[in-house]
């Protein structure tokens, strides 16, 4: 049953120490707000998930959240490197970061088939290339019916899922709308999820007949952060403000400006701060 | 005859190999600047596809993300993720694969994962996204890269994803029976593979290359057909959309919230 949460409270309930946690979000409506909420509570020793990591696991690999991400794409899209990723990878400051690597493909069936129920994935690929030779959890399985040989992975099963989605109802039900990435498998193959939202309404009022809803019994802690996802983006509140996602690759090059940048931006901030991000578009949309 | 550089060049070429009937799925950077681009030239009707989800779409300017908000915008319609790796990929929908990549052997194997040791990297590179499904589910495969001895090398520290494999039928016997890289468009040259070896060879130099220029850009001793052609040059009209294009793109990406 979903809760209407502070967001402090969510993440202190939801996200433990060591835990498995999926911040999901293919480039839309990835939980920047949550994310900071769970840096500045000093978690420690988390296996990240996630397709595409990108700024926001940068900041969480680089505070020193992270001990091992699971992950098939990890860099600045359109822009270049994470440097706090590599720099963990390549000279393990702060700390060394242990990399399962996959293919989108993988993961997505990964999460699929944790929302299923499965112990495993089953998919046409990883065929000839070296992944296989670096990450001992791909395998093969034979199919019993054509005989043809196919990649196996386990399923994701998070602990945890954290997502950001436009709109939640009073009870707690969540729709998303727009490039919906894997967030509605990420939270029904976890544990625990919390869900940040731009806003809460009454009821969600004309829509769709197959519009994208998680229901509140999927869920544990439903969270009004207007503009939670910001510098990525929540259709039709907020757009990807693209010239920042730049920008990070100078903030996050060095460790002291990236430092510096933290502790102004999220050590001394909360998640009203937000709002104040994204307030001109999103009042021009509500 | 118009003044343009050999990035343009290349963009316009790979922009080329494409046809209005082509249903491609769609890199960001390089592949997406080309697709666009052949949909606002010659190919108006070919469907391109991004895999975060968006079917069809028809963006005004380049998405900097692969999930911008004006690929969902324009789109026929967004699929999630998973479908779009399970029923359009590896279902067999796409045509046309368009990959980039951080190193290139003469097979057209690709890294894009790590440069040195994959336990001790000397630079981590973003890892393989789609790619290693892309290249043995779509129906062929189109790679743009610029050339340089340090991508186009004569060993893959990492093969991400592949090609023709060790060349011949090395592919086919992996069983995938997809064709594989058909063009490599690059800064200077359009290579396709050789018919019998699959080693990648120059069968077009962009106007004014020379051979030795190719060769001393790549890392493996380069093939070159029986019949080299010149690559046409630019059209007026093909360096205005595509300039356009990259300026509507800079305008957009410099904007702040």
């Amino acid at each position: 049953m979903a809760r209407i949460s502070s967001l402090s409270e969510a993440i202190k309930d939801a996200v433990r120490d060591g835990d498995t946690v999926a911040l999901e979000g293919f480039t839309h409506l990835i939980p920047h707000a949550a994310a900071h909420e769970i840096i500045r509570q000093g978690r420690k020793r988390l296996t990240l998930i996630r397709m595409t990591p990108d700024l926001i696991y940068d900041q969480l690999i680089g505070m020193g959240c992270v001990d091992r991400l699971i992950f098939s794409w990890g860099g600045n899209p359109g822009v270049g490197s994470l440097h706090r990723l590599r720099d963990a990878v390549e000279n393990g400051w702060p700390q060394k970061l242990e990399l399962e690597e996959h293919s989108h493909a993988a993961m997505a069936n990964a999460y699929e088939a944790g929302a299923a129920g499965l112990p495993c994935a089953i998919f046409r690929g990883y065929i000839g290339g070296d992944m296989p030779k670096v990450n001992p959890k791909i395998k093969r399985v034979i199919c019993p019916f054509t005989g043809e040989e196919l990649a196996a992975i386990p399923a994701h099963r998070p602990d945890v899922a954290v997502i950001h989605a436009q709109r939640a109802d009073k009870a707690g039900n969540v729709m998303i709308e727009g490039v919906l990435g894997v967030q509605k498998e990420a939270v029904l193959a976890s544990k625990r999820s919390v869900v940040t939202v731009e806003q809460i309404v009454e009821d969600f009022g004309p829509r769709s007949l197959n519009a994208v809803i998680l229901p509140h019994w999927t869920i544990q802690h439903v969270v009004a952060v207007p503009g939670g996802a910001f510098p990525s983006y929540a259709q039709g509140y907020y757009a990807r403000n693209n010239s920042f996602y730049k920008k990070w690759d100078d903030i996050a090059r060095e460790r002291d400006t990236f430092l510096a940048w933290m502790k102004t931006n999220v050590l001394e901030k909360g998640p009203e701060a937000f709002a104040q991000y994204t307030r001109k578009q999103r009042a021009a949309a509500e | 005859m118009v003044d343009y550089k050999p990035n343009e060049m290349m963009t316009i070429a790979a922009a080329r190999a494409l046809k209005n009937d082509d249903v491609c799925f769609v890199g960001i950077g390089m592949p997406s600047a080309a697709a666009n681009l052949a949909r606002l030239t010659h190919a108006p009707d070919i469907v391109l596809i991004y895999e975060s989800g968006t079917l069809a779409t028809k963006p005004n300017v380049l998405p900097l993300s692969i999930g911008d908000g004006e690929l969902c915008e324009t789109a026929l319609t967004t699929v999630p993720v998973p479908e779009m790796f399970r029923y359009w990929l590896q279902g067999g929908r796409i045509k046309v694969g368009f990959l980039g990549g951080a190193q290139i052997d003469k097979y057209a194997n690709l890294n894009t994962t790590v440069v040195g040791p994959y336990d001790k990297p000397k630079v981590r590179l973003p890892g393989g996204g789609g790619a290693p499904e892309i290249a043995t589910s779509c129906g062929e495969i189109f790679i743009i890269m610029a050339q340089g001895k340090r991508s186009f090398v004569d060993r893959l520290d990492f093969v991400t994803s592949i090609g023709h494999v060790s060349g011949g039928d090395s592919r086919a016997r992996l069983g995938v029976k997809t064709k594989g890289p058909t063009k490599l468009i690059t800064d200077l040259a359009l290579f396709e593979p050789d018919a019998q070896s699959k080693e990648m060879t120059v069968v077009s130099l962009h106007p004014g290359v020379t051979r030795e220029q190719v060769q001393d850009n790549t890392g493996w001793p380069v093939k070159f057909a029986a019949q080299v052609a010149e690559t046409p040059p630019p059209t007026a009209r093909e360096l205005e959309v595509l300039r356009e294009l990259h300026a509507r793109t800079n305008r957009a990406h410099s904007e702040a919230a």
